[in-house]
């Protein structure tokens, strides 16, 4: 018979100490910058690695187990809503164009982040967070994976999502503004690594697209995304705990950390917001049923949440970065400049896109007053007439990028909502355009990174995005045609909403399920 | 003043959860949304095990909090019986 064991089990703390820094060990063989080579060249300075501790005190132990049972309530949740043909109890299948965004181009960051922390725990040479960095490797790929279970259910029944989250991310010019985050951030040392996508992503960006927007795919009836996404969600907490004990660590090893931090914070507060447009025209436009407006998630989520993270950190000397006086501006604009980009460049997008309708349209005066009936409703009445008569405009080029965020130049100066904002910079005898203060800054910070950026529309044209064997010179040659072939993207998968298979078959659908035909 | 908050799944697990935090934080709020539930309040939050453990009739480990956490804002200092969100300026 066994002896019944009567020694207190440890307590979280002390758990923690035996299972991350009794994990560790030194080296013999060969010295510790040698094995350790990326913790210094960024000029981070570290004295005592054992000052780094995880708040949440999550050991490898404690992580299975939830995340198993996090995995078995989602998959669950999966399950019954693919076999009770939860497809039909969305709001309207215009809905599915947020979600092809966010497969398209929030998954293969989920991915991506799963490397970069795998690299990142590598590279560490305290105990502390290696364990962390870890965690939250095997936690962005479980995102990944559950991102791409939960919508390929789409896939069966709608248009767009057959090269789903691996194919277009390379490929299609408005994804390469998320990917060159992360290619920015991977491209960079550990620390900054760890700023960029620990802290400003993690800490105050994902809050707005995993909160409101998950919040909103319930309010349209998608319990397959509301679910991965509050499931993903509950790791970015650990996560946002990682990011801020990351910066506090900095900080309070060594007084010269301070400027390099400071400089990383307002270069990846300014990325992470540009990055964040693409979720601002989600929330506005693509939620038929809307949760609240991005201008008031972010409010909350940015300014309310961000502010409350700068006030503590003001005891370090950190200061608000910049770019925020920019941003109060953008909130009230930000969403209607992109969707009507993307409205009139969607023959060349893998979603649908649409003109809002009165309804809508007063929605957004009423969530936009200062802005949306001057600038934005006239916009949208002059193509709703045109499309009426049969003449919905579609531009005939691609926009040109800018060098650094990789958006098309679409927004405007910051003191006049009418006026494209451009900035020039030179180097090495060559012109370079970015969109704004924000993006010339950084570009001019680190001119020999950004030059390098491989901006998609600038390949296309350059002849470097079409099938092989394509001949240019062909007669009736057309270009953007042949980049969308290039992208895996059928004529069925873009254009207009109105008259699309995707409308026309959730009708079909619908009719079924509530009739008895 | 600065805002803590913690948002949860809407669901039966976390319905004591919430409970208990509104009972123990009387300057926090609710803020219902569709499926979440956020807790706002200024400055501190604190979450205790026995609160839960008195609603549920069970014991209860605070890192069962994570199967329906959605996010947090503030410094977290979790240990066995709380798990406090704060921020210190």
């Amino acid at each position: 018979m066994d002896m019944q064991a009567t020694k207190k089990k440890l307590g979280l703390k002390e758990k923690y100490a035996h299972m991350t820094r009794g994990l560790d060990w030194e080296t013999t063989y060969q010295p510790k910058e040698k094995v350790f080579p990326q913790a210094t060249f960024e000029g981070i300075k570290v004295h005592d690695w054992d000052k780094w501790e995880d708040p949440f005190r999550l050991t490898m132990d404690a992580y299975w187990k939830y995340q198993a049972e996090k995995e078995r309530k989602l998959y669950a949740v999966l399950d019954a809503f693919a076999q009770n043909n939860g497809h039909l109890g969305i709001t309207d299948a215009r809905y599915l164009s947020a979600v092809k965004l966010f497969l398209t181009g929030i998954s293969p960051l989920e991915y991506m982040a799963h490397r970069g922390f795998a690299a990142a725990g590598r590279n560490f040479p305290g105990v502390g967070p290696r364990v962390a960095c870890l965690m939250q490797s095997i936690d962005e790929v479980r995102h990944a994976q559950t991102q791409i279970h939960a919508l390929s259910n789409y896939n069966k029944f709608y248009e767009g999502f057959h090269a789903g989250a691996s194919h277009q991310i390379e490929r299609l010019w408005y994804l390469s503004v998320p990917k060159s985050f992360f290619d920015d951030a991977f491209s960079a040392g550990p620390f900054e690594w760890m700023i960029a996508i620990g802290f400003s992503f993690e800490y105050v960006l994902t809050n707005l697209l995993f909160v409101p927007f998950m919040s909103g795919a319930a309010y349209n009836g998608d319990m397959a995304t509301v679910t991965f996404g509050f499931s993903a969600q509950s790791d970015e907490a650990r996560h946002m705990t990682l990011g801020l004990e990351c910066i506090k660590f900095m900080l309070e090893q060594d007084p010269d950390n301070l400027p390099i931090v400071q400089k990383w914070i307002d270069k990846w507060a300014w990325r992470g917001i540009r990055v964040l447009s693409l979720v601002s025209t989600m929330m506005d436009y693509m939620l038929p049923k809307r949760v609240m407006s991005w201008k008031e998630a972010w409010e909350i989520y940015f300014e309310q949440n961000g502010g409350a993270l700068f006030n503590d950190l003001a005891k370090y000397g950190i200061k608000v970065p910049d770019c925020i006086a920019q941003c109060t501006v953008d909130k009230e604009h930000q969403s209607h400049q992109l969707w009507l980009t993307l409205c009139t460049h969607s023959h060349a997008m893998g979603l649908h896109t649409w003109l809002p309708d009165a309804e809508e349209m007063d929605w957004l005066s009423a969530k936009y007053p200062n802005t949306f009936d001057k600038y934005y409703r006239p916009r949208f009445d002059e193509l709703r007439e045109r499309a009426d008569k049969g003449e919905r405009f579609f531009a005939n080029t691609l926009p040109m990028l800018c060098q650094v965020c990789q958006i098309p130049m679409l927004f405007t100066e910051p003191d006049d909502p009418t006026k494209i904002c451009y900035r020039e910079s030179e180097f090495q005898g060559e012109k370079y355009h970015t969109c704004s203060d924000g993006c010339k800054h950084i570009f001019d910070d680190e001119p020999e990174k950004y030059i390098q950026a491989w901006l998609p529309v600038y390949q296309l044209y350059q002849g470097n995005c079409w099938p092989e064997g394509t001949d240019p010179t062909a007669e009736g040659f057309n270009p953007v045609a042949k980049y969308l072939e290039w992208c895996h993207i059928d004529a069925k998968d873009t254009g207009d909403y109105e008259g699309s298979s995707d409308q026309e078959n959730f009708a079909a659908w619908r009719g079924v399920a509530t009739q008895n035909v | 003043m600065s805002t803590v908050f913690i948002a949860f799944q809407t669901n039966e697990d976390t319905r004591p959860i919430v409970e208990s935090i509104l009972a123990d934080n009387p300057h926090a709020s609710l803020e219902e949304q569709p499926a979440m539930v956020k807790i706002n309040a200024e400055d501190k939050l604190v979450i205790r095990r026995e609160s839960i453990e008195e609603r549920i009739g069970r014991r209860f480990d605070l890192q069962e909090l994570q199967v329906n956490l959605i996010t947090i804002s503030g410094h977290l200092d979790e240990d066995d019986d709380t798990f406090t969100l704060a921020w210190a300026n």
